[in-house]
């Protein structure tokens, strides 16, 4: 051997060596050092989890009848990566789907559609889950169609049909409560992402409204999971994990099906009666609140929907008439979302401003037609001189004039439009201690704060809005350039940052750009009924596990004082008395038999209807009783509806008949919803089977 | 045959070892992997099989009866003496020769994985005329390189011709199936054994450089076939190419890494009973190891590759003839590339080319030439002693 070999034979020597090594290396990199995320991929490639979903726990009211349950139904899925393959994109089969079904194509087509797969706007009635899990075009549809795609697997690839829970409103005592209740419906791409912080399964369904929505950690309960191992044919080798489901719990509310069913009758019947005084009343909201606990009792929203129609599957012109303004937007609770100026409810607040300022109570003031506020006259409601009043009887027949004279010295007070560093604000400070512009709290979602047009607001107002009315010639349309319009916006330009008297006069008769809803006006007169502690409204009352094991007690929270002296507080509520007794709630209420107290609302509206005529008044009405022992408040508001006694006036006292066991002018003995005259603390039993309690002969 | 005769009478008669004049090391070596190749094909196909109602032991059987060919071939390459080697070899390279030439016919030749290199036989079997040349080129390029005239003790530059004339004409057979796993492989044996052979190094610098240009150049010009191109794009980018070459790389390397230390078991694993991996008994094989053996056993396994070539180097140092020297360089490199080739494109080292795995994969013709491989080195280790 010479030395060039040897040489050689050690170079390839090294080099093989070198290149064992490099395999060993590589090797302890993937089976040590990066193991456990192979060992995850590993995982993800040979383990399939079967989901057994959960039973959701019941939705039920204070005596323990369903206001939602499970029931079994048949679901007939799309599987969009099967269809999606065929060369039509499963046109063919959808459109004999739908033939079977007595469908029609638009509306199964669209319901296979990932609403991301679609343009915004026209998404009503997507999917709003994900490709890869069956989507359902109904879960309740007639066992014997189902039968016949099982059968004609071949005709219909990618279709089937199997039994699955759903979530249904048995709708007990001819309940709806579609708006509170919520529905259910398939996991979003961001649920799954996590967003909310909770992980899901991609075949789960939850809330996705409501109480459905609001208490669905509760009412889910954990799917269980089977954990296959399979192999490249997806052929099961093995189970490896087995994790029962557990069924959610229920949720116990304090609402009562009786007084829910009786107060969305009322508010039926108030929008008719509305209607049938030619007004418009496109929308409506009731609601009963015990004034001692805050506790919901019942609340109702006028349109409604049907809450089973998310199950039974929803065609395009559903889904979109939910949010059509045309049909009144079903969709939107106006009990907690719909904003409206109070009109002269809000006088409570301004009485309570009024004395906080140092204005006697017991004297008598002047209720002219008309009051001249600058430059401008501010009429009294219908033009009427209503003489000297005591402050009680000016509530009682609701005079605007007293207020307009009150506000606008409370304005010069505070310096006009160059107000003091140290402005007393007495009406401001009043509405802020009544928590106008802030949401109640309640336990359901979307919540509308409102809005407080005190000085705050205005300067941010005109912030966002100068730019607008400094050029309004040229950005306004041309209808919109009258000479009265062209003024305000030269005046909004102008001083638009300040409160000006006009605004003052109007914040004090609850007109302007003071907003609330509903539900914000029934927790100030449960305040103002109880004695002035503000109590974050609640529905839900308890979970309860399926055995019946309380887990969480939801407790009444006060929030809240009023701004008020007891005194005030008194005065305020003999006034609001008054009102029924001989003011403009006198009609209404006449010859019921329990004293209650209440006032009347009656706002206007500005602004046209998409038709064109101008908008009626906001008809309002909140009332508490019994008078003598506050226990319950009812409000109810019809938007567009009218006169507030007329419309609401009647419906609330339709609502306290049922609540309170009285037909006409007398007293049924047990009649009442609460016989013992106050809502109950024991929770009850819970079961999907109880029974509506059976009125009183 | 009355010279294989003499030479047993001579072995047994000096014979004394347990070994009968086999190296120990090599031989255990080589009994280990035989052992666990049988192991992991069985692991690698029982269950599948078993799932899909065809005869679990279908492989086992095979690789046994493959095992017990090999070790019959092993052993008369081992007894067999250095001159009728001589003679043997250009009658197998002329077999080897016609064999690349038939499987490129349309109608005799079958492709398997995009290359032309398979004739069909009876019975299910088929070979793989590549596998048998790889040994033709070794023997006939070490007898060339080796006769030298004795002033010398180098070849001539006419020596390194013909011998790489010997590798030239089967390599470029193989080049138009194409299996380039084998050319890389043959290649560098061929150059290790010129290096080896004490021949100018201007040769041996000369062919690294024409490796590279051609490598390059075939690239460029399109002789690559585009699933040849395809499965290196996969290797640069695992996921370029998700259910073909890329789908297989990256399912070998999860499966590898999922066997963490210790490994889920022998039989054990699921991504290889679930047949995530395709030809996990043929050239997907180490990844059966990797699960199931987890870092432990299969890095034993790469110990006793290393084992079998650190050995073949001892004895080629001590050869007594450059002829003995050139086979042992031959067939260590053959080994040591085959294994580097087929175990780094299972961890992602390399990219993807049909190489099995030695002495370790199903497979009839390359178990057939490891052993005549084993069985040579084995032949000269015996002339040493002898």
């Amino acid at each position: 051997m010479n030395l060039r070999s040897r040489l050689s034979l050690l170079v390839i020597q090294i080099f093989i060596i070198s290149l064992m090594v490099a395999l060993l290396g590589r090797l302890f990199y993937l089976q040590v050092a990066a193991a456990p995320q192979y060992k995850d991929a590993a995982l993800s490639i040979q383990s399939r989890d079967v989901v057994t979903p959960a039973t959701r726990g019941l939705i039920v009211d204070s005596s323990g009848v369903p206001l939602a349950l499970n029931k079994v139904g048949v679901a007939i899925t799309v599987d969009r990566t099967v269809i999606d393959k065929q060369e039509d994109k499963g046109e063919a089969v959808l459109r004999s789907l739908s033939r079977l079904l007595k469908l029609k194509y638009v509306d199964v087509l669209q319901g296979t559609r990932l609403c991301g797969e679609l343009e915004a706007g026209k998404r009503a009635g997507c999917w709003t889950g994900s490709r890869f899990q069956p989507i359902p075009i109904t879960k309740d549809a007639d066992p014997a169609l189902a039968l016949q795609i099982v059968e004609r697997s071949d005709q219909f690839p990618g279709i089937s049909a199997a039994p699955v829970a759903i979530r249904s409103y048995p709708a007990n005592a001819d309940v709806n409560a579609a708006h509170m209740l919520g529905y259910i419906g398939p996991l979003t791409e961001s649920d799954l992402a996590g967003e909310n912080g909770r992980t899901y399964f991609r075949s789960e369904y939850i809330g996705k409204a409501g109480l459905e929505i609001q208490y669905d950690e509760f009412l889910r309960g954990s799917p269980g999971i089977k954990t296959f191992t399979v192999d490249r044919k997806e052929a099961v080798t093995n189970t490896s994990k087995v994790v029962n489901p557990t069924p959610g719990n229920h949720l116990v509310t304090s609402i009562d099906v009786r007084l829910q069913a009786a107060s969305e009758k009322a508010l039926a019947a108030a929008v008719a009666r509305s209607r049938a005084n030619g007004f418009r009343a496109d929308g409506a909201a009731a609601v009963v609140m015990d004034v001692v606990t805050g506790r919901v009792l019942a609340l109702a929203s006028y349109p409604t929907f049907d809450p089973n129609a998310y199950e039974r599957g929803l065609t395009v012109k559903q889904a979109s008439d939910l949010y059509s303004e045309a049909q009144g937007v079903p969709a939107l609770s106006r009990a907690l979302q719909g904003l409206f100026a109070p009109a002269s409810t809000f006088k409570a607040v301004s009485l309570v401003a009024a004395a906080n300022a140092g204005y006697n109570l017991n004297a008598k003031y002047d209720c002219p037609s008309n009051v001249q506020v600058g430059t401008r006259l501010f009429r009294n409601f219908d033009s009427k001189n209503q003489g000297t009043l005591s402050m009680t009887k000016a509530m009682a027949v609701s005079c605007d004039t007293i207020w307009y004279k009150i506000a606008f010295d409370e304005w010069l007070r505070d310096g006009g439009l160059r107000p003091k560093s140290n402005a007393n604000d007495y009406f401001f400070k009043a509405a802020e201690g009544f928590q106008v512009g802030t949401k109640t709290g309640i336990d359901l979602p979307s919540e509308s704060s409102g809005r407080l047009a005190n000085r705050e607001w205005r300067k941010s107002w005109h912030e966002q809005n100068k730019d607008f009315y400094c050029n309004y010639k040229e950005r306004a349309s041309k209808a919109q350039q009258t000479a009265f319009l062209l003024e305000l916006a030269r005046e909004n330009c102008l001083d638009g940052d300040k409160i000006r008297a006009g605004d003052a006069v109007n914040f004090s008769i609850g007109q302007g750009d003071t907003v609330i809803t509903p539900l914000k006006l029934a927790q100030m007169y449960a305040a103002i009924a109880n004695g002035g502690t503000i109590w974050k409204p609640t529905i839900g009352k308890a979970i309860v596990t399926t055995e019946g094991k309380i887990i969480k007690t939801i407790s009444p929270e006060k929030i809240g004082k009023l701004p008020a002296t007891k005194a005030t507080i008194k005065f305020l509520q003999n006034s609001l008395r008054e009102v029924v007794v001989s003011g403009t709630a006198a009609g209404a209420f006449s010859g019921f038999p329990i004293p209650l107290s209440g006032k009347t609302g009656t706002a206007e509206v500005f602004g046209r209807n998409a038709d064109g005529s101008l908008k009626s008044d906001t008809s309002w009405y909140a009332g508490y009783g019994p008078t003598n022992k506050p226990r319950y408040v009812v409000v109810m508001m019809v938007s567009q509806g009218g006169f507030g006694s007329t419309s609401s006036g009647v419906g609330v006292r339709q609502i306290f008949e049922t609540l309170l066991g009285v037909k006409g002018s007398t007293i049924v003995p047990g009649a009442a919803i609460y016989p013992e005259g106050k809502p109950s603390n024991v929770l009850p039993k819970i079961s999907p089977a109880t029974k509506v309690k059976k009125e009183a002969p | 045959m009355s010279l294989i005769n003499q030479r047993q009478g001579f072995r047994r008669t000096r014979g004394k070892n347990a070994f009968w004049g086999l190296d120990p090391i090599l031989t255990v070596a080589v009994g280990l992997l035989l052992f666990i190749g049988t192991l992991l094909v069985y692991a690698a196909t029982r269950d599948w099989y078993a799932a899909n109602g065809l005869d679990p032991e279908y492989y086992l059987k095979r690789h046994v009866i493959n095992i017990i060919i090999g070790i019959l071939l092993a052993w008369g390459t081992t007894v067999i003496d250095y001159r009728s080697l001589r003679a043997y070899t250009p009658v197998v390279w002329g077999l080897g020769v016609i064999g690349l030439t038939a499987v490129l016919i349309p109608g005799i030749g079958s492709e398997v994985n995009g290359a032309q290199a398979w004739i069909p036989l009876p019975g299910g079997f088929q070979i793989q005329p590549a596998e048998l040349s790889k040994i033709a080129i070794i023997v006939g390029m070490s007898m060339l390189l080796s006769e030298y005239r004795h002033e010398s003790d180098a070849p001539t530059h006419r020596d390194v011709i013909q011998a790489l004339l010997v590798a030239a004409i089967p390599v470029g057979l193989i080049l138009l199936q194409p299996d380039m796993g084998t050319v890389f492989i043959i290649s560098i044996a061929v150059v290790a054994m010129i290096g080896a052979s004490g021949a100018p190094s201007r040769w041996v610098v000369g062919l690294i450089l024409v490796a590279l240009l051609g490598g390059f150049g075939a690239t460029k010009l399109g002789v690559i076939n585009d699933y040849q191109v395809k499965r290196l794009q996969s290797f640069v980018n695992p996921n370029s190419d998700s259910l073909g070459a890329g789908y297989q790389l990256r399912q070998a390397r999860i499966t590898v890494g999922s066997g963490g230390l210790f490994g889920t078991g022998l039989f054990d694993g699921p991504q290889t009973n679930g047949r995530f991996v395709p030809e996990q008994q043929t050239d997907f094989i180490f990844t059966v190891a990797g699960e199931q053996l987890g870092f432990l056993g299969s890095g034993f396994i790469l110990l006793l590759y290393l084992t079998i070539v650190m050995r073949a180097f001892t004895i080629a140092r001590r050869s007594t003839d450059a002829f003995g020297r050139l086979v042992c360089v031959g067939v260590l490199s053959w080994f040591a590339f085959q294994t580097f080739e087929n175990i780094g494109m299972t961890l992602g080292l390399m990219p993807m080319t049909g190489v099995p795995l030695p002495f370790l994969s199903y497979g009839g013709s390359s178990m057939f030439a490891n052993m005549i491989g084993f069985g040579l080195l084995q032949n000269i280790y015996a002339k040493q002693r002898g």
